[in-house]
């Protein structure tokens, strides 16, 4: 690598323009939520929290054969203070909802919210039984729905590479939103 | 002396080791479990209702997610049971028979692999989880071709199976059998001899054969307290009564021994479903039932031996395309009951591996 001296000792000054080489070749410009967004989309904790059949699956993808640690995200962490990505694996019933908004309440910003199944996209085969509340969206901010009953792992790691696109690049979701509102006015 | 203070600790129900949302209060002396009291509820999904509303043949998909490790072993018994209501119990195809049994001892083979797994775990075993759920794996994917789907794959029907499996599906069942032993071999050489693990789990939480017998323990849980009783062998339904199999018992009825006697198990699964593939006639797979299913009135109780214990469905029928009513007798449920007298007195890092060596799974105690 070069080294950028600008008032050399025996007078042989760098001209503006070679300065300028020098540095797009050398460094890297960016701002701080862009290179935040980078960490953080590769390295995802998530907090240990299984509710039904899917929580096995989530099991299985960690074990040896999906081998989730190879994206980064092996970690799983017991409390919800440690963790940045709560994952809804499972039936959502009355008496389980209350407790699970408190953790979603409890962890630490930024956090992400991944529906895993049917279940926790909508009730799925449940959702007309009295104790099944039909969807985690009805009280949480979902941003990836893995569909599902239960996912096969392979989904659940798309699921995981997705919501990593959405953290380091929250324009482009949020373009989209702004392209479907233009086609929403052309209309 | 010391004065010293009870602690309430609340576990659950979001916590690693209670095997989904079940929620215990425990109250601690030191280190030691004075007294535990269950808190379940929160996975209820109100099956036994939704039955009523649903056709027989709707129903079969929902109890693949009662006991979600097992899924093909809860659709035999409520299909089984239905039969015994329709009375053509006697009607079942021979393939479709050999077909059931082979489904049912897979599924065994991979709940039995998530007990291991999760179990050592519970121990921090990291690598003993792998193990187990590298063999787990092989078999979730002989129950993706069996039905499509590696948990939950509908392929149970009134009157015999959805479909026949081809040639290529035997072929690779032999194959996994084969490689079987070997695999248990690991798990017995990781764990099983594993002196830690021992030290961790012998002579904790013994169940006599009176308190097994007494809290309604069954399954695996009761055979490790020394009562020689398996539904498989003593009560065969289907077709089990064809196959040579022991039923491993335990000594005394610790934690070490509920562990060692799934694994025992799982060698006599694979000795089944072996015989199974060398017996297997062609033929047909399903019976000759009518496309809308309804079964006369009258009630029916069945009950098989699922992995975890004896499963049960207690149908009512009121003669019309939807049961009356339909209850679950769910073995976990019943074992769970007893996790308070079996944590009393321990230390508390050990009450979270007696529960896992219940075995509990939340879909099922829940409902």
């Amino acid at each position: 690598m070069d080294v950028i001296k600008g008032n050399q000792a025996d007078g042989n000054q760098l001209d503006a323009k070679q300065i300028d080489e020098l540095i797009r070749n050398n460094v890297v410009l960016t701002t701080t939520d862009k290179l935040l967004g980078w960490f953080r989309s590769r390295s995802i904790f998530t907090v240990t929290f299984g509710l039904a059949c899917c929580a096995i699956e989530m099991l299985n993808t960690s074990s040896a054969k999906f081998d989730f640690a190879r994206f980064g995200y092996e970690v799983f962490r017991g409390s919800p203070r440690q963790a940045d990505l709560m994952i809804v694996a499972g039936t959502i019933t009355k008496k389980m909802q209350p407790l699970i908004a408190r953790l979603y309440e409890q962890m630490a910003e930024p956090k992400w919210v991944m529906c895993m199944g049917s279940c926790a996209i909508s009730g799925g085969p449940f959702t007309d039984s009295y104790n099944v509340v039909p969807g985690a969206d009805t009280f949480l901010p979902v941003d990836v729905y893995v569909p599902g009953c239960p996912p096969r792992p392979e989904a659940l790691i798309y699921g995981f590479l997705t919501l990593r696109e959405k953290i380091w690049h929250p324009n482009k979701i949020t373009g989209n939103v702004a392209r479907l509102r233009d086609i929403g006015k052309a209309y | 002396m010391l004065k010293t203070q009870e602690l309430t600790l609340n576990m659950g129900p979001v916590h690693p080791s209670t095997h989904g949302v079940y929620r215990c209060v425990l109250t601690l002396d030191g280190e030691y479990v004075r007294n535990a009291v269950n808190h379940i509820g929160y996975l209820h999904r109100g099956l036994e209702k939704l039955a009523e509303s649903r056709t027989y043949s709707q129903f079969i998909p929902y109890t693949d997610r009662l006991d979600y490790c097992s899924g093909l072993a809860n659709e035999l018994a409520y299909v089984m049971a239905v039969e015994k209501l329709m009375g053509i119990t006697e009607e079942i195809p021979e393939r479709a028979q050999y077909l059931r049994v082979i489904c049912a001892e897979l599924q065994r083979l991979a709940s039995h692999g998530i007990f291991v797994g999760s179990f050592a775990l519970d121990t921090a075993g990291m690598t003993a989880f792998f193990y187990a759920f590298r063999e787990r794996d092989r078999v979730l994917e002989l129950i993706t071709r069996i039905g499509g789907n590696r948990l939950t794959p509908n392929y149970m029907r009134i009157g015999g199976v959805a479909r026949d499996l081809e040639e290529d599906f035997f072929k690779e069942l032999k194959q996994l059998m084969d490689d079987y032993d070997a695999a248990i071999d690991e798990y017995d050489g990781i764990l099983t001899g594993n002196e830690i693990f021992q030290s961790r789990t012998k002579g904790v939480s013994i169940v006599s054969k009176e308190m097994a017998l007494d809290y309604g323990f069954t399954g695996p849980n009761l055979r490790a307290s020394g009562v020689d009783y398996d539904m498989r062998r003593d009560e065969p339904y289907g077709i089990y009564d064809r196959f040579k199999f022991e039923v491993p018992i335990g000594e005394t009825g610790d934690t070490f021994d509920r562990y060692v006697l799934r694994v025992k198990e799982m060698r006599e699964s694979v000795k089944i479903i072996k015989q199974a593939l060398e017996q297997i006639p062609e033929g047909p797979v399903m019976a000759k039932v009518p496309k809308v299913i309804k079964p006369p009135v009258g009630e029916v109780f069945h009950c098989i031996e699922n992995p975890k214990g004896h499963l049960g469905f207690h149908i009512v029928s009121d003669g019309s395309t939807k049961p009356y009513r339909t209850r679950i007798y769910s073995p976990t449920f019943v074992m769970l009951s007893a996790f308070p007298e079996m944590a009393k007195g321990t230390h508390i890092m050990d009450a979270v591996l007696i529960l896992a060596s219940i075995d509990i799974v939340l879909g099922e105690v829940d409902r």
